[in-house]
Protein backbone atom coordinates (compact mmCIF):
# COMPACT_ATOMS: atom_id res chain seq x y z
CA UNK A 1 0.00 0.00 0.00
CA UNK A 2 2.00 3.09 1.40
CA UNK A 3 4.86 1.96 -0.25
CA UNK A 4 5.62 5.66 -2.22
CA UNK A 5 7.68 6.90 0.98
CA UNK A 6 8.61 4.09 2.56
CA UNK A 7 11.72 6.49 4.87
CA UNK A 8 8.91 8.92 5.96
CA UNK A 9 6.18 6.73 6.79
CA UNK A 10 8.48 4.12 8.28
CA UNK A 11 9.68 6.70 11.23
CA UNK A 12 6.05 7.93 11.50
CA UNK A 13 4.97 4.46 12.20
CA UNK A 14 7.18 4.24 14.83
CA UNK A 15 6.38 7.10 16.62
CA UNK A 16 2.41 6.09 16.05
CA UNK A 17 3.12 2.31 17.19
CA UNK A 18 5.11 3.14 20.20
CA UNK A 19 2.62 6.34 21.46
CA UNK A 20 -0.34 3.64 21.28
CA UNK A 21 -2.20 2.20 23.95
CA UNK A 22 -4.41 -0.91 23.98
CA UNK A 23 -7.68 1.03 24.48
CA UNK A 24 -6.12 3.37 21.59
CA UNK A 25 -6.02 0.24 19.35
CA UNK A 26 -9.20 -0.95 20.27
CA UNK A 27 -10.36 2.53 19.07
CA UNK A 28 -8.75 2.19 15.66
CA UNK A 29 -10.16 -1.41 15.34
CA UNK A 30 -13.51 0.88 15.52
CA UNK A 31 -13.22 1.26 11.79
CA UNK A 32 -12.90 -1.92 10.82
CA UNK A 33 -16.20 -2.89 9.88
CA UNK A 34 -18.08 -5.81 8.92
CA UNK A 35 -18.20 -6.61 5.61
CA UNK A 36 -21.50 -7.98 5.20
CA UNK A 37 -22.73 -5.54 7.56
CA UNK A 38 -20.59 -2.78 6.34
CA UNK A 39 -22.43 -0.47 9.16
CA UNK A 40 -21.18 -2.32 11.96
CA UNK A 41 -17.62 -2.65 13.42
CA UNK A 42 -16.24 -5.30 14.61
CA UNK A 43 -15.34 -4.23 17.99
CA UNK A 44 -19.22 -3.13 18.53
CA UNK A 45 -19.97 -6.50 17.07
CA UNK A 46 -18.17 -8.09 19.78
CA UNK A 47 -16.14 -9.35 17.44
CA UNK A 48 -12.67 -8.09 19.20
CA UNK A 49 -12.34 -9.77 22.73
CA UNK A 50 -9.20 -7.64 23.98
CA UNK A 51 -6.18 -6.35 22.34
CA UNK A 52 -2.64 -7.21 24.10
CA UNK A 53 0.61 -6.09 24.15
CA UNK A 54 2.14 -8.76 22.40
CA UNK A 55 5.82 -7.58 23.96
CA UNK A 56 7.57 -8.56 20.89
CA UNK A 57 9.04 -4.79 20.46
CA UNK A 58 5.82 -2.54 19.90
CA UNK A 59 3.56 -5.14 18.57
CA UNK A 60 0.00 -6.11 20.08
CA UNK A 61 -2.07 -8.98 19.72
CA UNK A 62 -5.78 -8.90 18.72
CA UNK A 63 -8.23 -11.39 20.11
CA UNK A 64 -10.74 -12.15 17.55
CA UNK A 65 -13.97 -14.98 18.12
CA UNK A 66 -16.09 -16.21 15.34
CA UNK A 67 -19.64 -15.49 15.38
CA UNK A 68 -20.58 -18.39 13.43
CA UNK A 69 -18.37 -20.98 12.57
CA UNK A 70 -18.56 -21.08 8.82
CA UNK A 71 -18.91 -17.13 8.37
CA UNK A 72 -16.63 -16.79 5.63
CA UNK A 73 -16.40 -12.98 6.85
CA UNK A 74 -14.25 -14.56 8.96
CA UNK A 75 -11.16 -14.19 7.05
CA UNK A 76 -11.65 -11.00 5.39
CA UNK A 77 -12.18 -9.39 8.58
CA UNK A 78 -8.91 -10.98 10.57
CA UNK A 79 -6.95 -9.50 7.11
CA UNK A 80 -8.60 -5.98 7.49
CA UNK A 81 -7.37 -6.32 10.97
CA UNK A 82 -4.19 -6.82 10.19
CA UNK A 83 -4.18 -4.09 7.12
CA UNK A 84 -5.77 -1.20 9.71
CA UNK A 85 -2.83 -1.88 12.33
CA UNK A 86 -0.11 -2.08 9.53
CA UNK A 87 -1.41 0.86 7.87
CA UNK A 88 -0.64 2.75 11.20
CA UNK A 89 2.49 1.54 11.55
CA UNK A 90 1.86 -1.22 13.70
CA UNK A 91 3.50 -4.37 13.96
CA UNK A 92 4.29 -7.22 14.36
CA UNK A 93 0.67 -7.83 14.40
CA UNK A 94 -0.60 -11.20 15.50
CA UNK A 95 -4.73 -11.79 15.08
CA UNK A 96 -5.46 -15.17 16.99
CA UNK A 97 -8.76 -16.48 17.26
CA UNK A 98 -9.91 -17.35 20.83
CA UNK A 99 -12.53 -20.37 20.95
CA UNK A 100 -13.25 -20.63 25.02
CA UNK A 101 -16.10 -18.10 25.06
CA UNK A 102 -18.28 -18.86 22.31
CA UNK A 103 -19.68 -15.65 21.01
CA UNK A 104 -23.58 -14.66 21.31
CA UNK A 105 -25.27 -11.66 20.19
CA UNK A 106 -25.84 -10.94 23.83
CA UNK A 107 -21.95 -9.09 23.03
CA UNK A 108 -23.77 -6.44 20.30
CA UNK A 109 -23.52 -3.47 21.98
CA UNK A 110 -27.00 -1.68 22.49
CA UNK A 111 -25.60 1.16 19.42
CA UNK A 112 -24.27 -1.91 17.19
CA UNK A 113 -28.20 -3.25 17.41
CA UNK A 114 -29.93 0.27 16.52
CA UNK A 115 -27.47 0.62 13.63
CA UNK A 116 -28.56 -2.80 12.84
CA UNK A 117 -32.58 -1.51 12.57
CA UNK A 118 -31.43 1.56 10.79
CA UNK A 119 -30.12 -0.07 8.33
CA UNK A 120 -33.17 -2.54 7.51
CA UNK A 121 -32.18 -5.86 9.90
CA UNK A 122 -34.08 -6.31 12.46
CA UNK A 123 -31.80 -6.79 15.75
CA UNK A 124 -31.58 -9.72 17.81
CA UNK A 125 -33.46 -9.85 21.33
CA UNK A 126 -31.67 -10.47 24.59
CA UNK A 127 -30.86 -14.30 24.54
CA UNK A 128 -32.59 -15.30 27.87
CA UNK A 129 -34.47 -18.47 28.42
CA UNK A 130 -34.64 -20.49 25.85
CA UNK A 131 -35.12 -24.04 27.16
CA UNK A 132 -38.33 -24.38 24.76
CA UNK A 133 -36.11 -23.97 21.65
CA UNK A 134 -36.68 -27.05 20.16
CA UNK A 135 -40.46 -27.47 21.12
CA UNK A 136 -41.49 -24.12 19.49
CA UNK A 137 -43.03 -24.32 16.36
CA UNK A 138 -42.68 -21.38 13.38
CA UNK A 139 -46.32 -20.36 14.30
CA UNK A 140 -45.45 -19.74 18.36
CA UNK A 141 -41.71 -17.53 17.88
CA UNK A 142 -41.44 -15.07 19.29
CA UNK A 143 -42.78 -11.88 17.89
CA UNK A 144 -39.92 -10.04 15.40
CA UNK A 145 -40.61 -6.39 15.08
CA UNK A 146 -40.43 -4.95 11.34
CA UNK A 147 -37.11 -2.74 11.26
CA UNK A 148 -39.22 -0.75 8.67
CA UNK A 149 -42.33 0.33 9.87
CA UNK A 150 -42.44 -1.52 13.42
CA UNK A 151 -45.51 -3.39 12.83
CA UNK A 152 -45.92 -6.90 15.02
CA UNK A 153 -47.49 -8.48 12.06
CA UNK A 154 -44.30 -10.28 10.92
CA UNK A 155 -44.35 -13.61 9.63
CA UNK A 156 -40.97 -16.04 9.43
CA UNK A 157 -39.86 -17.19 6.40
CA UNK A 158 -36.78 -19.54 6.49
CA UNK A 159 -34.46 -19.57 9.85
CA UNK A 160 -31.72 -19.37 7.42
CA UNK A 161 -31.19 -16.14 4.94
CA UNK A 162 -28.74 -14.89 2.89
CA UNK A 163 -25.38 -14.85 5.56
CA UNK A 164 -25.39 -17.48 8.27
CA UNK A 165 -26.26 -15.01 11.42
CA UNK A 166 -29.77 -14.17 9.44
CA UNK A 167 -33.71 -15.46 9.17
CA UNK A 168 -36.16 -14.42 6.88
CA UNK A 169 -39.26 -12.52 7.62
CA UNK A 170 -42.16 -11.01 5.69
CA UNK A 171 -44.20 -7.74 7.37
CA UNK A 172 -47.59 -7.82 6.52
CA UNK A 173 -48.00 -3.94 8.12
CA UNK A 174 -45.99 -2.62 5.15
CA UNK A 175 -45.60 -5.81 2.70
CA UNK A 176 -41.93 -5.94 2.71
CA UNK A 177 -39.56 -8.59 3.21
CA UNK A 178 -36.44 -8.26 5.73
CA UNK A 179 -34.07 -10.08 7.52
CA UNK A 180 -33.63 -10.61 11.27
CA UNK A 181 -29.99 -11.10 12.95
CA UNK A 182 -30.64 -14.53 14.62
CA UNK A 183 -29.93 -14.59 18.46
CA UNK A 184 -27.51 -16.61 19.48
CA UNK B 1 -0.64 -44.12 6.81
CA UNK B 2 -4.16 -46.02 7.70
CA UNK B 3 -5.79 -45.01 11.94
CA UNK B 4 -7.19 -49.21 10.61
CA UNK B 5 -5.88 -50.92 13.20
CA UNK B 6 -4.28 -48.55 15.66
CA UNK B 7 -6.13 -48.61 18.98
CA UNK B 8 -5.58 -45.19 20.95
CA UNK B 9 -2.50 -45.55 23.99
CA UNK B 10 -2.38 -41.98 25.21
CA UNK B 11 -5.07 -39.66 26.60
CA UNK B 12 -3.48 -37.21 23.98
CA UNK B 13 -4.05 -40.08 20.99
CA UNK B 14 -7.66 -41.04 22.20
CA UNK B 15 -8.70 -36.80 21.98
CA UNK B 16 -6.80 -36.60 18.51
CA UNK B 17 -9.50 -39.99 17.66
CA UNK B 18 -12.46 -38.45 18.79
CA UNK B 19 -12.15 -35.03 17.41
CA UNK B 20 -11.45 -36.55 14.00
CA UNK B 21 -14.54 -38.42 14.69
CA UNK B 22 -16.33 -35.47 14.83
CA UNK B 23 -14.72 -33.74 12.23
CA UNK B 24 -15.04 -36.29 9.77
CA UNK B 25 -18.75 -36.77 9.94
CA UNK B 26 -19.46 -33.28 9.74
CA UNK B 27 -17.05 -32.47 6.59
CA UNK B 28 -18.74 -35.60 4.79
CA UNK B 29 -22.10 -34.33 5.65
CA UNK B 30 -20.96 -30.61 4.93
CA UNK B 31 -20.07 -32.04 1.21
CA UNK B 32 -22.92 -33.69 0.57
CA UNK B 33 -25.15 -30.77 1.50
CA UNK B 34 -23.39 -28.37 -0.03
CA UNK B 35 -23.76 -30.71 -3.60
CA UNK B 36 -27.86 -29.23 -3.22
CA UNK B 37 -26.27 -25.36 -4.06
CA UNK B 38 -28.51 -24.27 -6.71
CA UNK B 39 -31.04 -27.55 -6.58
CA UNK B 40 -33.05 -26.98 -3.34
CA UNK B 41 -36.72 -27.44 -3.90
CA UNK B 42 -37.34 -23.80 -3.40
CA UNK B 43 -34.94 -20.91 -2.60
CA UNK B 44 -35.42 -20.31 0.71
CA UNK B 45 -35.01 -23.82 1.21
CA UNK B 46 -31.49 -23.90 -0.65
CA UNK B 47 -30.68 -20.60 0.82
CA UNK B 48 -31.26 -23.24 4.22
CA UNK B 49 -29.28 -26.48 2.98
CA UNK B 50 -26.59 -24.02 1.78
CA UNK B 51 -26.05 -22.32 5.54
CA UNK B 52 -25.94 -25.89 6.93
CA UNK B 53 -23.51 -27.01 4.75
CA UNK B 54 -21.31 -24.27 5.67
CA UNK B 55 -22.14 -24.34 9.32
CA UNK B 56 -20.75 -28.11 9.20
CA UNK B 57 -17.78 -27.56 7.00
CA UNK B 58 -17.16 -24.57 9.64
CA UNK B 59 -17.51 -27.10 12.25
CA UNK B 60 -15.10 -29.88 10.31
CA UNK B 61 -12.65 -27.07 10.26
CA UNK B 62 -12.20 -25.67 13.80
CA UNK B 63 -12.17 -29.46 15.07
CA UNK B 64 -9.56 -29.94 12.28
CA UNK B 65 -7.73 -27.25 12.94
CA UNK B 66 -7.84 -28.22 16.80
CA UNK B 67 -6.33 -31.57 15.57
CA UNK B 68 -3.54 -29.77 13.42
CA UNK B 69 -2.39 -28.12 16.84
CA UNK B 70 -2.23 -31.32 18.77
CA UNK B 71 -0.34 -32.62 16.39
CA UNK B 72 1.75 -29.57 15.65
CA UNK B 73 0.98 -29.19 11.86
CA UNK B 74 1.00 -25.68 10.44
CA UNK B 75 -2.71 -25.81 8.75
CA UNK B 76 -5.81 -28.23 8.79
CA UNK B 77 -5.90 -28.80 5.06
CA UNK B 78 -4.11 -32.13 5.46
CA UNK B 79 -6.70 -34.27 7.19
CA UNK B 80 -9.84 -32.71 4.44
CA UNK B 81 -7.24 -33.27 1.22
CA UNK B 82 -4.84 -35.58 1.86
CA UNK B 83 -6.34 -39.12 3.07
CA UNK B 84 -7.34 -41.79 1.29
CA UNK B 85 -11.39 -43.20 2.05
CA UNK B 86 -9.61 -45.85 4.41
CA UNK B 87 -8.04 -42.99 6.82
CA UNK B 88 -11.34 -41.34 7.23
CA UNK B 89 -13.00 -42.14 10.22
CA UNK B 90 -16.85 -40.37 9.80
CA UNK B 91 -20.01 -42.73 10.45
CA UNK B 92 -21.84 -44.08 6.85
CA UNK B 93 -24.50 -42.36 7.08
CA UNK B 94 -23.14 -39.08 6.31
CA UNK B 95 -21.49 -40.24 3.22
CA UNK B 96 -24.66 -42.05 1.40
CA UNK B 97 -25.93 -39.85 -1.84
CA UNK B 98 -27.83 -37.41 -0.74
CA UNK B 99 -30.98 -39.01 -2.70
CA UNK B 100 -34.63 -36.73 -2.97
CA UNK B 101 -35.04 -33.99 -0.55
CA UNK B 102 -36.82 -36.50 1.84
CA UNK B 103 -33.43 -38.51 2.67
CA UNK B 104 -31.44 -35.42 3.16
CA UNK B 105 -33.82 -33.91 5.63
CA UNK B 106 -34.37 -37.47 6.97
CA UNK B 107 -30.64 -37.76 7.41
CA UNK B 108 -29.92 -34.49 8.84
CA UNK B 109 -32.77 -35.00 11.17
CA UNK B 110 -31.68 -38.33 12.58
CA UNK B 111 -27.56 -37.36 12.71
CA UNK B 112 -28.55 -34.16 14.42
CA UNK B 113 -30.56 -35.61 17.32
CA UNK B 114 -27.34 -37.48 17.48
CA UNK B 115 -25.22 -34.76 16.81
CA UNK B 116 -27.06 -32.59 20.14
CA UNK B 117 -27.40 -35.83 22.64
CA UNK B 118 -23.49 -36.48 21.80
CA UNK B 119 -22.39 -32.86 22.25
CA UNK B 120 -24.15 -32.61 25.23
CA UNK B 121 -22.48 -35.44 27.03
CA UNK B 122 -19.02 -34.14 25.41
CA UNK B 123 -19.07 -30.90 26.85
CA UNK B 124 -19.54 -32.18 30.26
CA UNK B 125 -16.42 -34.76 30.08
CA UNK B 126 -13.83 -32.65 27.80
CA UNK B 127 -11.71 -30.59 29.86
CA UNK B 128 -9.54 -28.82 27.59
CA UNK B 129 -11.29 -25.52 27.78
CA UNK B 130 -10.36 -24.66 24.31
CA UNK B 131 -11.97 -27.73 22.69
CA UNK B 132 -14.95 -27.71 24.91
CA UNK B 133 -15.33 -23.99 23.65
CA UNK B 134 -15.59 -24.78 19.65
CA UNK B 135 -18.17 -27.61 20.73
CA UNK B 136 -20.58 -25.27 22.65
CA UNK B 137 -20.30 -22.51 19.42
CA UNK B 138 -20.97 -25.73 17.28
CA UNK B 139 -23.93 -26.49 19.26
CA UNK B 140 -25.66 -23.11 19.13
CA UNK B 141 -26.11 -24.22 15.39
CA UNK B 142 -26.63 -27.79 16.21
CA UNK B 143 -29.96 -26.79 17.15
CA UNK B 144 -30.94 -24.70 14.57
CA UNK B 145 -30.35 -28.01 12.44
CA UNK B 146 -32.45 -30.18 14.30
CA UNK B 147 -35.61 -27.67 14.66
CA UNK B 148 -35.16 -27.14 10.94
CA UNK B 149 -34.87 -30.98 9.74
CA UNK B 150 -37.26 -31.95 12.92
CA UNK B 151 -39.99 -29.19 11.14
CA UNK B 152 -39.44 -30.85 7.99
CA UNK B 153 -40.41 -34.25 9.08
CA UNK B 154 -43.57 -33.14 10.46
CA UNK B 155 -44.14 -31.21 7.28
CA UNK B 156 -43.60 -33.98 4.52
CA UNK B 157 -44.45 -36.98 6.96
CA UNK B 158 -47.45 -35.18 7.66
CA UNK B 159 -48.38 -33.69 3.83
CA UNK B 160 -49.30 -34.99 0.89
CA UNK B 161 -49.36 -39.14 0.08
CA UNK B 162 -46.11 -38.69 -2.03
CA UNK B 163 -44.03 -36.58 0.68
CA UNK B 164 -44.95 -38.87 3.30
CA UNK B 165 -44.39 -41.87 1.31
CA UNK B 166 -40.44 -40.51 -0.11
CA UNK B 167 -39.51 -39.49 3.55
CA UNK B 168 -40.80 -42.68 5.12
CA UNK B 169 -39.16 -44.87 2.50
CA UNK B 170 -35.65 -42.82 3.45
CA UNK B 171 -36.25 -43.10 7.10
CA UNK B 172 -36.02 -46.91 6.13
CA UNK B 173 -33.62 -46.80 3.86
CA UNK B 174 -31.27 -45.00 6.72
CA UNK B 175 -31.51 -46.99 9.45
CA UNK B 176 -29.48 -49.64 8.75
CA UNK B 177 -26.97 -46.98 9.29
CA UNK B 178 -28.02 -45.74 12.73
CA UNK B 179 -26.67 -48.70 14.45
CA UNK B 180 -22.99 -47.40 14.78
CA UNK B 181 -23.48 -44.76 16.15
CA UNK B 182 -24.44 -46.51 19.36
CA UNK B 183 -22.01 -49.66 19.26
CA UNK B 184 -18.55 -49.96 20.99
CA UNK B 185 -15.95 -51.59 19.74
CA UNK B 186 -11.73 -51.57 21.19
CA UNK B 187 -11.32 -48.26 19.64
CA UNK B 188 -14.15 -46.66 21.37
CA UNK B 189 -13.84 -48.11 25.12
CA UNK B 190 -10.30 -46.82 24.62
CA UNK B 191 -11.36 -43.15 24.01
CA UNK B 192 -13.92 -43.62 27.08
CA UNK B 193 -10.88 -44.72 29.36
CA UNK B 194 -9.26 -41.69 29.03
CA UNK B 195 -12.29 -39.65 29.62
CA UNK B 196 -12.64 -38.12 26.24
CA UNK B 197 -15.58 -39.53 24.67
CA UNK B 198 -18.80 -41.20 26.69
CA UNK B 199 -20.36 -44.31 26.22
CA UNK B 200 -22.57 -44.73 22.98
CA UNK B 201 -24.86 -46.69 23.75
CA UNK B 202 -25.80 -44.30 26.27
CA UNK B 203 -27.40 -42.30 24.05
CA UNK B 204 -29.69 -45.04 22.74
CA UNK B 205 -32.41 -44.54 25.03
CA UNK B 206 -32.73 -40.70 24.46
CA UNK B 207 -32.10 -40.85 21.00
CA UNK B 208 -34.94 -43.12 20.26
CA UNK B 209 -37.10 -41.25 22.24
CA UNK B 210 -36.52 -37.86 20.54
CA UNK B 211 -36.77 -39.58 17.21
CA UNK B 212 -39.83 -41.16 18.17
CA UNK B 213 -41.60 -37.98 19.36
CA UNK B 214 -40.91 -36.17 16.26
CA UNK B 215 -42.02 -39.25 14.19
CA UNK B 216 -44.93 -39.51 16.35
CA UNK B 217 -45.74 -36.33 15.59
CA UNK B 218 -45.21 -36.49 12.17
CA UNK B 219 -47.48 -39.92 11.73
CA UNK B 220 -44.74 -41.76 10.38
CA UNK B 221 -43.57 -44.97 11.72
CA UNK B 222 -40.38 -46.12 13.41
CA UNK B 223 -38.62 -48.84 11.34
CA UNK B 224 -38.18 -51.74 12.50
CA UNK B 225 -35.27 -51.87 15.49
CA UNK B 226 -34.18 -55.64 14.62
CA UNK B 227 -32.56 -55.50 11.47
CA UNK B 228 -28.76 -55.73 9.97
CA UNK B 229 -27.03 -52.84 10.91
CA UNK B 230 -24.12 -51.73 9.01
CA UNK B 231 -20.80 -51.21 11.18
CA UNK B 232 -17.18 -50.51 10.94
CA UNK B 233 -17.24 -46.57 9.24
CA UNK B 234 -15.40 -44.94 12.25
CA UNK B 235 -12.40 -47.83 11.58
CA UNK B 236 -12.46 -46.97 8.32
CA UNK B 237 -14.41 -49.64 6.71
CA UNK B 238 -16.64 -47.60 4.56
CA UNK B 239 -19.31 -48.06 2.24
CA UNK B 240 -18.44 -47.45 -2.02
CA UNK B 241 -19.60 -44.35 -1.69
CA UNK B 242 -16.55 -42.03 0.33
CA UNK B 243 -13.96 -42.94 -2.54
CA UNK B 244 -16.04 -41.18 -5.43
CA UNK B 245 -17.01 -38.27 -2.94
CA UNK B 246 -13.64 -38.07 -1.68
CA UNK B 247 -12.46 -37.97 -5.56
CA UNK B 248 -14.44 -35.27 -6.21
CA UNK B 249 -13.55 -33.31 -3.08
CA UNK B 250 -9.85 -33.58 -2.98
CA UNK B 251 -8.89 -33.35 -6.84
CA UNK B 252 -8.40 -29.95 -7.16
CA UNK B 253 -6.11 -29.69 -4.22
CA UNK B 254 -4.21 -32.76 -4.71
CA UNK B 255 -3.58 -31.87 -8.66
CA UNK B 256 -2.18 -28.83 -8.09
CA UNK B 257 -0.84 -29.08 -4.23
CA UNK B 258 0.94 -25.53 -4.13
CA UNK B 259 -2.37 -23.72 -5.74
CA UNK B 260 -2.84 -20.67 -3.91
CA UNK B 261 -6.34 -17.85 -4.07
CA UNK B 262 -3.20 -15.04 -4.81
Amino acid sequence: MNNQHPDASASTRKENSEALSEQEVMMLLEEVTDPEIPVLNVVEMGIVRRVEKSGQEAGFRVVITPTYSGCPAMNAIEQAILEKMMEKGIRPVDVVTDHREPWTTDWMTSEAKRKLKEYGIAPPPPTGDDSDFLSTLKSSQKIVPCPFCDSLETELRSEFGSTACKSLYYCHGCSQPFEHFKCI
Amino acid sequence: MSTFDEIPKTQQEALRTVVLWLADDRLIHGHRLSEWAGHGPELEEDLALANMALDMIGHASSLYAYVAKLEGREEEDYHAYFRDDIDFTNCAMVELPRGDFAFTMARQFLFSVHAFLLYQALMDVLEDEELAGILKKHFKEIRYHLRHSGEWMRRLGDGTDESRERVQHALDDLWMYTGELFTSNAHIEATVRFEVFTDPATLHAPWMEMVRQVLDDATLTMPDQNQYMFDGARQGRHTEHLGRLLAEMQFLRRSYPDASWT
